[in-house]
């Protein structure tokens, strides 16, 4: 689950990470009052951030600095409301509902500091780079050796000499040592504790007058790990997602959109994403990612096809099961329910094969709707494809 | 031959008396697997189903003499079940469930790095050797005794994959679903190099997807020490970046982990990749045809 930089801000501050001062603002007069009262409080100007969940925010004109309270109310009248598009929001871009103004900072350097699962051993690593404010990525690419990294021994965090000899290795002062050592800890104590994700401050800032600053903040957490963290939970902003697929994970699918016009339901991941690599091989473009799961039952497939069909792109549908734990008869049940009550017009394709086939087919045939069905996987793709370019 | 399993395998089930625990454990008793009994805390010394329940895994493994567990407990509780098995010395643990947070499954692999005890899983379907032991949530019905071995990190894929090779009348030595989370006990490159010393394992499949840069390992693996024929297949070639498609590892971030990269390794490899997951069982036959008339 993703958040806001402003909210994934006050999580940090409270495990003693220091971010700068601001508030977040839903209002141009909201703006107004915060703006003043961070003049009031001897901040000389202010930054006024865009919150939506991608980056790339600066370059797409979601964060400006005004250099008086009015300077910033007139920022904010024309970024509340604005669709912003960073190269990570694809082209429609997002609509920005709540700004972040902020104190500036007297920036000495801008560097990097990140937190992630390193999946080939098995634990958290934590990287800092004294390339700040850049993609982490493009470092990556370009020079690897410019990522330092620590690995954290599970349960212990993120040990004093691991935290000095990064800190040292970054360049940093001798005035600013003592303070990134604590900096850093409490930023991996904060990430484990609340089962983050991903945590990255970039840029992690210096100031000329020897302080330390998160002054971005990312955080996403681990969705398996929400049902204990309630107040995190909280956080998700769910006009930020696709609205399919925040229906669908009311029912526990799982359901991505894409952009193409064959639509998919299919259990299991991985089968899920072989038949959409299958239906492109095919000619076609998948309308979307859908896995229901091993377990899932009469209702949800129901809910599936009601959440596929409401894609307006859809022109044909392929259902591709591989019967295990969920079984065909089940399975063949919820299609031909939801096709009677949705009366669907569109071609659906089958292809069915597992636990209790047999009676899946046998369900099918006869309910007397007038379902394609296929055998292989390839075949299944063929037909789909065919029906979806308006083959009938 | 195969692996890991077979006639001697003393199953126990951690979260027999859950719905799901009891289906599979009578699925597997049916296939003719060994299963012992249960552990369920607070219902020890009752019977389930005809099985003994005990309150503890070493409980149980001391009164049962069992070498394998199964667990079907559920996420929150999941990750404690594998350190207990473990704890209590049991050879071959296999996890099923999905949705373990990651940082309980970081501590749990810890855990296992000090002990002996070999995992399988999470979020897996488990271990089959066909005609011989069936320790998971697969459909028995679609396997058959043979050569080839399988190892997938997808539970419907492999299926699909056995599918295919069972219609052509190619069986297969044993069946390892390894899991879609990002860390799992038993990793491409285990399940090869077990494939690899099997004399009964005659040919390898190995299905990957998109996510983390294990398939590179085992494509360099394999290059530098499989002399057996191996077929891959790579889901997820046209996932979109930055979306994690229903498994939890299943995801390209930063640019890595992409379908293309993987396939390039595997081929690389000498690995025979099939382009669709339609053609694994025929990309195998064509590959090794001695297999065709089995």
């Amino acid at each position: 689950m993703k958040i806001h930089e402003y909210q994934g801000k006050a999580i940090l501050s409270k495990y003693g990470v220091a971010v700068p001062r601001g508030r977040m603002v839903e209002s141009v007069e909201e703006a107004d009052s915060a703006a003043r009262e961070l003049f009031r409080e001897g901040a000389t100007a202010v930054v006024v951030k865009a919150q939506i969940h991608a980056g790339g925010r600066g370059k797409g004109g979601g964060v400006k600095i005004a250099k008086s309270p009015e300077e910033a109310v007139d920022l904010a009248r024309k970024m509340l409301g604005m669709t912003l598009v960073t190269h990570q929001t694809g082209p429609e871009g997002k609509k920005v509902q709540r700004l972040l103004i902020e104190e500036t900072l007297p920036i000495a350097s801008e560097l990097y500091l990140g937190s992630v699962l390193d999946r080939t051993n098995g634990r958290n690593v934590f990287m800092a780079s004294a390339a700040g404010g850049v993609e982490i990525e493009e470092v990556a690419a370009k020079s690897p050796d410019a990522i330092l990294k620590e690995h954290i021994v599970p349960g212990l965090g993120l040990q004093p000499y691991q935290a000095r000899k990064i800190a040292f290795r970054l360049g940093l002062g001798p005035r600013y040592i003592n303070g990134a050592v604590k900096f850093m800890m409490a930023l991996v104590h904060a990430a484990e504790d609340t089962d983050a994700s991903l945590v990255e401050i970039n840029p992690f800032v210096t100031t000329t007058d020897g302080r330390l600053f998160a002054l971005d903040a990312k955080m996403n957490f681990d969705d398996n790990a929400l049902y204990r963290h309630p107040d995190i939970k909280a956080l998700r902003d769910l006009s930020e997602e696709d609205p399919l697929e925040v229906e669908a994970s009311k029912y526990q699918l799982n359901y991505i959109k894409l952009d193409g016009n064959v639509g998919c339901m299919v259990n299991g991941a991985g089968l899920a994403m072989a038949t959409m690599d299958i239906i492109q091989y095919a000619g076609g473009m998948p309308a979307n990612f859908l896995d229901v799961g091993g377990g899932a039952n009469e209702e949800q497939v129901r809910h599936a096809f009601d959440i596929l069909l409401s894609d307006k792109n859809v022109k044909a549908v392929l259902i591709n099961i591989f019967g295990g734990i969920l079984r065909v008869d089940t399975l063949a049940n919820g299609v031909v329910n939801a096709a009677r009550q949705t009366n669907i017009q569109l071609p659906i394709v089958l292809r069915l094969e597992g636990t209790n086939v047999e009676q899946g087919r046998r369900i099918l045939k006869e309910s007397g709707l007038n379902f394609i069905v296929a055998e292989t996987m390839k075949d299944a793709a063929e037909k789909v494809v065919a029906a979806a370019k308006g083959g009938k | 031959m195969s692996i890991l399993v077979d006639k001697a395998t003393r199953l126990i089930v951690q979260g027999l008396t859950g719905r799901e625990g009891t289906f599979h454990a009578k699925a597997s008793q049916a296939y003719g697997t060994q299963v012992v009994g249960g552990v369920t805390p607070g219902k020890g010394g009752t019977t389930h189903e005809g099985w003994p329940i005990f309150n503890t895994v070493s409980e149980a493994v001391a009164r049962t003499g069992a070498n394998a567990t199964v667990i079907f407990v559920p996420p929150p509780g999941a990750a404690d079940a594998i350190m207990e098995a473990a704890d209590a010395g049991v050879p071959l643990i296999v996890c099923i469930t999905e949705g373990i947070p990651t940082l309980d499954m970081v501590k749990a692999w810890e855990f296992l790095k000090a002990r002996h005890s070999r995992l399988i899983g999470p979020n897996c379907p488990g271990i089959i050797s066909p005609g011989k032991c069936k320790i998971g949530i697969m459909p028995a019905s679609i396997h058959k005794e043979g050569n080839v071995g399988i190892v997938s990190r997808s539970g419907t894929l492999t299926y699909e994959a056995v599918h295919q090779l069972t219609v052509r009348g190619v069986g297969q030595s044993t069946a390892i679903g390894i899991g879609g989370d990002p860390i799992i006990g038993t990793s491409f490159i285990d399940a090869i190099a077990l494939f690899n010393a099997d004399p009964e394992t005659e040919a390898i499949i190995m299905i990957g997807e998109i996510g983390g840069s294990a398939e590179e390992a085992a494509a360099d693996y394999i290059k530098r020490n499989v002399k057996k024929p191996v077929v891959g297949f790579i889901a997820g070639q046209t996932a979109p970046p930055g979306r994690r498609m229903g498994h939890a590892g299943a995801i390209i971030s930063g640019g890595q982990g992409t379908a293309a990269e993987k396939i390039n390794a595997m081929k690389a490899a000498g690995i025979q990749v099939a382009s669709t997951p339609a053609e694994i069982g025929e990309t195998l036959v064509k590959l090794a045809p001695s297999f065709a008339k089995a």
